[in-house]
């Protein structure tokens, strides 16, 4: 519960971006999660990615499920409608949503109960379905509204903050949403700013299915000796894959990538991913390669992150459907009802 | 041996195999005695299963208007040797039994009239495929029930024409079928039937067609522009009907595009979700299901009630509970969609009685939801939703428009010094919503299921969620002036009884009620069309000295929740209940008022009781 309002003075000479706007006009209430906590990062990430992009929140839905990942689209984008749905329900919701009005950049927020667990039928079918969000998990292993219990991301043999070891082998959401035909597959770590906000630029601008799968730890139930989701063991295993740019229409290439290293990803409006390889045998146009780097990286107590998987190729759901491209909740009446003419017609066919 | 002699005034069964493609040939045959100007209700009775078991398909033709199910058959025709047993003893003394006597039989009933018809035999040489065969059997018999009831072969012939049109090939192998079985009947069975049609000019100004295929065209005319669904029986029939006629009027004749979404989800619960997310948006979006899929969607119900986000649901009612009888009828939902979902919560329900309502309360369903923000259920049932039923033509005023409810546009938001998503501003309980994009800087708010004030905050603070939840209470209690209100069968009480039905009963009510007032027992008669209750439901219940109530479930819901919501004496209302799974029968209500009332000591007549 929220007793703090938010000063809204600030200073001045803040910048702004091409809309006139300050990074403050993208805030959202004062968080009520716990100090530290990862998903406060992956907020100030999203704010920053939208003040860089110029994007009017009006323009932007924010939706998410039950949890504390879930509660934290109220603390970013105040402009911006939300809808806080029911537990691991979002994906229909926002797909709903997304019929009926096509125009809005639609931004989900989950977490790893959220999607993996309660959520992971609606979250593989909105993949699969190429639905056009942004798919934010905000994954730290545990069931923390509820005070620590193992989620289904948490790896095997991890512990508890009560010593408990973790039996079961974890679900890895983004070579789940790779084989689904998911357009693009972003794995980052919350303490990554750098890497992140690019990240989340190319994510809204991507159309169609667009996960990241953000390793967010959980400051009072995770992030102790033994977990594998911790800031230290993150930074400790953190292997990226590419370093990412993210080039809007119409401006210079500014980059200076090393010589062959370089990708240039064009996207649907235009827009240019342009990738450094870190590795330089990953190619991220390559799924059947994604999969078996990531399944390899799990074997090695590897955390990959970067940009993993991107297809620009892909159709989103509306597409694939063949749904007009006037938002359906624009229609008018006369639009909608044939009238009374052609119901003659009909009754004359039925007797 | 004497005959059932009668003109227009019949019940015909056909015993099938499912999968042999009979239901055609039997639809056929229905509508032929409609085109001759004759009331028909063709009841498809068919098993959970593509092919192999026993189906049936029963036709009541009735000059009188009374299309209801009628117990006891007049004619059979028996085509599936593994029924034969139960077919033959259903048949009424001095019916007829026509069957496939290609291999010949004993039936053991001396008190019917067997006609001998060696279908299979009769199209062997023409028909050498066996599989066509099959389908083509079925024209045989129709051909001749056309020369035994004296039904006009040009009749069929134009049904087959119309039937395979864009497949003429089919055209002439129907007919030469038909014309197998008419000159086969002609030549070896004359004078063997008194059952005849004659025509007649009943069915003017009336169509014949199903209640899923009505409300699908219902959603199209009320402006549902999204459709997300899961198959299930016996509601499938509705979504594809609305993609049919979204496919004839919603495509965009420029581009080719889709003025319309339709998705099958992956289950239930998405179902739902999608069609609550796309009414957030202002898309009018509904779902269809039948009971499973509402105890899955319950969840869901929950939050569009509390975070009061319009949204309908179709519930094409089957035998429940658990997976039940998916191919037969029920009225069991009721309970189950009036207070669906944890916590307080009630929900506005109408409840059509034949197709032309299926029609009117779908397109009315999306106004009424928008209007009262909230969901909304339309408790059809297999009997309406996927039987044909003789009733009158849709109609449409053009004039009308819809209502979208309170709405706030862009300039309305200008105008606006502040603005409470949940706040009441007229009274009525009912706030002013915004839609996603509307305006740059005003109206934005966060939609959640969890407790929240006027303003749409999150707040932990009992008074005032007490103060929220006793305000949608006050929006449903003034939810009855958009619903339809119920209908009389009386124009004046004259009774010390009523009877309170519902739904599909409406098809067996009128000779229900004749037959009472024939045997002494005249009634008053009330259908309920919608929930929560109108004022006129208390006041009936009020007027009478006894009520029934018929209902189509084992445990009496309609009246648990006229006891509940009226605070009713219960000792007032004597149920009438029908649960087998077939829908309700005239006779059996009737006998069932009749044991009643001539057991004890309510009074027959209003005037009596004086």
């Amino acid at each position: 519960m929220t007793y703090i309002v938010k000063p809204v003075n600030h200073h001045p000479n803040l910048e702004k971006n091409d809309l006139g706007l300050t990074r403050r006009d993208y805030e959202g209430t004062i968080s009520t999660l716990c100090a530290g906590c990862g998903h406060d990062s992956i907020s100030a990430a999203v704010i920053e990615a939208c003040y860089d992009l110029s994007l009017s929140s009006d323009q932007i839905a924010k939706l998410s499920g039950i949890g504390c990942s879930s509660k934290s689209p109220s603390y970013f984008l105040n402009q911006a409608h939300g809808f806080n749905s029911v537990h691991g329900r979002m994906p229909s919701v926002a797909t709903g949503a997304n019929l009926g009005n096509q125009d809005l950049l639609y931004l989900g927020v989950s977490g790893d109960g959220d999607t993996a667990g309660i959520g992971i039928g609606q979250f593989m079918h909105a993949a699969r379905r190429q639905l056009n969000i942004t798919y934010i998990v905000e994954n730290n292993g545990t069931y923390g509204l509820t005070k620590g219990q193992f989620s289904a991301t948490n790896d095997q043999g991890s512990k508890s903050k009560y010593g408990e070891e973790n039996l079961f082998a974890p679900i890895d959401l983004a070579a789940m949403a790779i084989q689904l035909g998911a357009g693009f597959v972003g794995r980052s770590f919350s303490g990554d700013k750098d890497q992140l906000v690019p990240l989340l630029k190319a994510a809204m601008k991507f159309k169609g299915f667009s996960l990241i799968d953000i390793i967010s730890p959980c400051v009072t139930f995770n992030n102790h000796a033994g977990s594998t989701k911790s800031y230290d063991h993150i930074r400790e295993h953190n292997e990226s894959v590419s370093s990412l740019d993210f080039v809007p229409i119409g401006q210079e290439i500014t980059t200076n990538y090393r010589e062959g290293t370089k990708v240039d990803v064009p996207l649907h409006d235009g827009a240019l991913l342009t990738l450094e390889k870190l590795s330089k045998k990953y190619n991220p146009l390559d799924k059947g390669q994604a999969v078996q780097r990531l399944n390899e990286a799990e074997k090695d107590g590897k955390v990959l992150t970067g940009l993993l998987y991107i297809n620009p190729e892909v159709k989103d759901h509306a597409e694939i459907l063949n749904i007009t491209n006037k938002p359906l909740n624009q229609f008018t009446d006369d639009e909608l009802c044939p009238g009374s003419a052609k119901l003659a017609k009909i009754n004359a066919s039925l007797n | 041996m004497s005959k059932i002699s009668s003109v227009n005034e019949f019940v015909i069964k056909f015993a099938n195999v499912n999968g042999s493609g009979s239901a055609s040939a039997n639809q056929m045959f229905a509508k032929a005695i409609f085109r001759s100007g004759i009331p028909v209700s063709p009841k498809n009775i068919f098993p959970s299963n593509i092919q192999g078991l026993p189906t049936w398909f029963e036709i009541r033709a009735s000059a009188k208007g009374y299309l209801g199910r009628k117990a006891g058959i007049d004619f059979m025709v028996a085509m599936n040797p593994q029924s034969y047993q139960q077919d033959v003893a259903e048949i009424n003394s001095n019916g007829y039994l026509l069957y496939d006597s290609s291999w010949k039989r004993e039936f053991h009933r001396e008190d019917i009239n067997i006609l001998e018809v060696p279908l299979t035999s009769l199209v062997v040489d023409t028909f050498p495929n066996p599989k066509t065969r099959l389908l083509f059997k079925n024209l045989v018999y129709v051909g001749a029930l056309s020369y035994l009831m004296n039904i006009n072969k040009q009749v069929f012939i134009k049904l087959i024409e119309e039937q395979f049109k864009g497949k003429e090939k089919l055209i002439s192998p129907n007919i030469q079928a038909l014309e197998i079985g008419f000159n086969y009947a002609e030549k070896n069975l004359k004078d063997a039937c008194s059952i005849k049609v004659q025509d007649a000019n009943l069915t003017d100004g009336m169509i014949l067609t199903n209640g899923n295929n009505a409300a699908g065209l219902g959603c199209v005319y009320g402006g549902a522009t999204v459709c997300a669904w899961y198959p299930i029986t016996p509601s499938t029939s509705l979504a594809e009907s609305y993609k049919k006629y979204c496919d004839q009027f919603r495509i965009d004749e420029e581009t080719g595009k889709n003025n319309f979404a339709f998705v099958q989800a992956e289950d239930e619960l998405a179902s739902i979700g999608m069609a609550i997310g796309a009414n957030w948006n202002g898309a009018r979006a509904f779902t269809a299901t039948s009971g499973p899929g509402i105890s899955l969607m319950t969840e869901f119900v929950g939050l569009a009630y509390f975070a009061e986000i319009p949204v309908v649901l179709f519930n094409i009612q089957r035998g429940g509970p658990s997976t039940g009888m998916p191919t037969r009828t029920q009225q069991s939902d009721i309970l189950s969609c009036a207070y669906a979902s944890h916590g307080d919560t009630k929900h506005v329900m109408l409840i059509p009685a034949d197709p032309k309502e299926c029609f009117e309360f779908a397109a009315d369903s999306f106004d009424i939801a928008d209007r009262l923000q909230t969901p909304v259920f339309v408790l059809s049932d297999l009997d309406i939703g996927m039987n044909d039923w003789t009733c009158p033509e849709f109609e449409w005023d053009d004039t009308r428009t819809f209502d979208r409810g309170k709405v706030l546009s862009k300039n309305d938001l200008d105008t606006m010094e502040s603005w409470g998503r949940y706040l009441d501003v007229d009274g009525d309980g009912i706030p002013f919503r915004t839609l996603p994009g509307t305006h740059p800087e005003k109206g934005a708010y966060f939609t959640r299921g969890s407790s929240h004030d006027e303003y749409a905050r999150y707040i932990e603070d009992g008074v005032i969620n007490a103060r929220n939840m006793s305000r949608i209470l006050k929006k449903f209690e003034g939810a009855h002036k958009f619903l339809p209100k119920p209908i009389f069968k009386q124009e004046t009480n004259a009774s010390a009884n009523g009877i309170i039905y519902f739904g599909s009963t409406e098809a067996v009510m009128q000779e229900s009620l004749d037959e009472l007032t024939s045997l002494g027992f005249p009634i008053d008669a009330m259908r309920i069309r919608a929930f929560p209750f109108n004022n006129d439901v208390w006041d009936f219940i009020d007027q009478h000295e006894s009520i029934f109530i018929a209902e189509q479930n084992r445990d009496a819901q309609m009246r648990t929740l006229i006891v509940a919501e009226g605070d009713i004496n219960p000792g007032k209302l004597i149920s009438v209940l029908c649960f087998d799974g077939a829908p309700i029968t005239a006779k059996f209500i009737s006998d069932s008022i009749v044991d009643v009332l001539s057991d004890t000591n309510v009074s027959k007549t209003a005037e009596d009781s004086k």
